[in-house]
């Protein structure tokens, strides 16, 4: 009698079914579509204010960017049906206001006619497919974010060797005084970009491991917790490497990505205050250190800390000197609290480089500071959703990769904004999703793909019970 | 094109820019709070003619309605309030929630003291909650005594399992 009712119990485990939660694919589509159509908008607005009418590449363009988006959402639909529905509407917005940006500048006869390609966006439109193409390979070939967990370390190697990439000779490019380009056919890469997605790997999986080890050996000292000087080594040893990438590649910005993720990994994997003022004490040593005796770095500086000599030593016709650093700060004052509109600025006048490192100048002038500040708010939700992801996540290894990618993101704009508003020196890196470019645009979509996949996992409600098989042999006596 | 339009798409743009943000915000509002809200709302609404039933019943079925009040006190949330995954919530929805180190458990814990399969917590008939070690070497506590066979968890009783504690809450 009493085996029976335990039976009875455990059996029933299996009939209450679980409340589904909702998908939200719905609350995603309807958002996809207005992120669709605020870029139609501007694209139109754009060649009303330049050619007086509506620009007859609206029609294919608006169907371009949609039909991306539509395979995106499909494809979430299918194999991650419970994924955050704010990460793809985000991505998309910013992917089109970019394309918008760079077509934009395409138009301004400045640029065509000194050597900037007069036709920068269909070729970012084709990284854009190419980028939502990974996203799709990620999403349907990556069941699930755990089995990344077993290539900790030959994502370890892989990333070194994309970081060392551009310092192969032959292969390597020196671009613009940064040795951050390697190309291949004809096409330039920038294979930090991708290693910044699988350092994170490597970081993640590592850090599960440690964690314990680098949290709980140390010893408290003014409020401090001091770890023991032997777990010093993995931070010492990726510090010598940004630093490293820092000497040798000349590139202040990738350098203080993979040292700043890999900080907020440890500070988020431990729980210690102290990793975080050892990791800003170290890279203030560091950068200082560099660019004491690096001319390019040096040069960055003096650019960032007084432009407007720079721009008149440019102007004077002094080599290795650039306006640009200066021309952004003007782009922004003449855009004002609201801008100029899109198409009635004159930030084509940075010229070099005016739709990748210095496109938030173009939307600073156009669309002032109200459609700056948007733009920025934008980027923070689609981190903060990337940290709700961490959080939601119930494996650790899981929450150290969410919040490692979205990390890496958040500092990517920190470092780019910053560096273009004159905050910090200027560095080489580019605007994800805005700026021209194809491997950040196929990085980024492969970022956005895999926090996707993470938060699926995350939000999925866990799956009913499998029925008990010895339950259903054992007949249920009941009194009558 | 006259300066008129232009200056009205122009601000049109950024008022539409900011209407997606704000919409963006409105959705993750409705992600924390919109589904509990309604439940809870409708809960009460159920709860109102069983209790108008109960004043006209009996004595003896006034202990069934006693039963019925039990499972509105029902935890709804499984909490991990100590350890490396403290905050985490589970909604208890009447599926099998599965504790341990291993890689498909509802509940993923990184601590060296638990076993791969450590135990589980699942409703039995009545609604109430059951915990059951699953022949862990260290051993499931409910307050300070081992578990050795299924047994019912109070509200807030804490559950310990190596350096993780979890409790149900309402």
């Amino acid at each position: 009698m009493s085996s029976s009712t335990t039976n009875t119990s455990t059996h029933h485990t299996s009939t209450i079914g679980s409340i589904g939660t909702p998908s939200r694919r719905n609350t995603e589509l309807a958002l996809l579509v207005f992120a669709v159509l605020i870029p139609v908008f501007a694209y139109a607005n754009v060649g009303l204010a330049i050619n007086d009418q509506v620009p007859t590449g609206l029609l294919s363009y608006g169907l371009g960017l949609g039909l991306l988006a539509a395979v995106g959402h499909l494809v979430v639909r299918k194999f991650a049906p419970y994924a955050d529905p704010l990460l793809l509407p985000l991505a998309t917005l910013l992917n089109g206001l970019g394309l918008v940006a760079i077509w934009r500048l395409d138009q301004s006869e400045l640029l065509q006619s000194i050597k900037q390609a007069g036709s920068a966006a269909p070729r970012q439109l084709l990284y854009t497919a190419m980028g939502v193409a990974l996203f799709v390979v990620v999403l349907i070939f990556l069941k699930d974010h755990r089995v990344l967990q077993r290539y900790t370390y030959i994502s370890m190697v892989g990333a070194l060797i994309l970081l060392l990439l551009p310092l192969v000779p032959g292969l390597g490019k020196n671009l613009y005084g940064a040795k951050i380009w390697i190309s291949v056919a004809g096409f330039s890469i920038q294979p930090g970009e991708f290693a910044k997605i699988v350092l994170a790997v490597f970081f993640a999986g590592y850090l599960m491991v440690k964690r314990d080890a680098l949290a709980l050996a140390s010893r408290r000292f003014m409020g401090l917790y001091l770890p023991r000087g032997r777990d010093l080594g993995p931070i010492l040893v990726v510090w010598a490497i940004s630093i490293l990438i820092l000497v040798f590649e000349t590139d202040l910005g990738t350098s203080l990505l993979f040292f700043g993720m890999f900080v907020i990994m440890l500070y988020v994997a431990t729980e210690r205050t102290s990793w975080i003022v050892f990791g800003l004490l170290m890279s203030a040593v560091g950068a200082v250190g560099v660019a004491s005796f690096e001319p390019h770095i040096q040069q960055r500086v003096d650019a960032w800390l007084d432009p407007m000599r720079e721009y008149t030593l440019s102007r004077n016709g002094e080599f290795g000197h650039s306006e640009q650093a200066m021309q952004a700060l003007w782009a922004f004052g003449s855009g004002g609290t609201l801008g100029t509109g899109w198409g009635q600025g004159h930030s084509e006048l940075i010229r070099f480089a005016a739709n990748s490192d210095f496109i938030l100048a173009t939307f600073g002038e156009e669309l002032g500071l109200a459609g700056v500040m948007a733009l920025l708010l934008l980027y923070a939700l689609l981190v903060e959703r990337g940290v709700r992801t961490a959080l939601a996540a119930r494996d650790p290894f899981g929450k150290l990769l969410a919040i490692g990618l979205s990390g890496a993101f958040a500092l990517q704009v920190f470092v780019v904004a910053g560096g273009v508003m004159g905050l910090i020196p200027l560095t080489g890196m580019t605007m994800p999703f805005l700026a021209s470019g194809g491997s950040s645009v196929i990085a980024n979509w492969a970022l956005v793909g895999i926090l996707l996949r993470i938060s699926d996992t995350a939000r999925r409600p866990a799956p009913a019970p499998a029925p008990n098989p010895d339950a259903e042999m054992t007949q249920v006596v009941r009194p009558s | 094109m006259s300066e008129l339009t232009l200056t009205v798409m122009r601000l049109g743009f950024l008022a539409v820019l900011w209407l997606f943000v704000i919409v963006a915000v409105q959705v993750i509002r409705s992600d924390l709070f919109g589904t509990r809200v309604t439940q809870r709302g409708a809960r009460r609404e159920a709860a109102r003619p069983q209790q108008a039933a109960r004043q006209a019943a009996p004595p003896q079925q006034r202990q069934q309605a006693g039963g019925g009040r039990q499972r509105r006190n029902a935890p709804s949330k499984l909490v991990v309030s100590e350890g490396t995954l403290t905050g985490t919530t589970v909604a208890l929805q009447g599926q099998t929630i599965t504790l341990g180190r291993a890689h498909d458990s509802t509940i993923v814990l990184d601590d060296d003291y638990a076993s791969s399969r450590h135990a589980r917590i699942y409703p039995d008939r009545d609604g109430q909650w059951i915990v059951e070690d699953l022949g862990s070497t260290n051993g499931t506590y409910l307050d300070r005594t081992r578990l050795t066979t299924p047994t019912p968890i109070p509200l807030g009783a804490p559950i310990r399992i190596g350096k993780t504690v979890i409790e149900l809450r309402k």
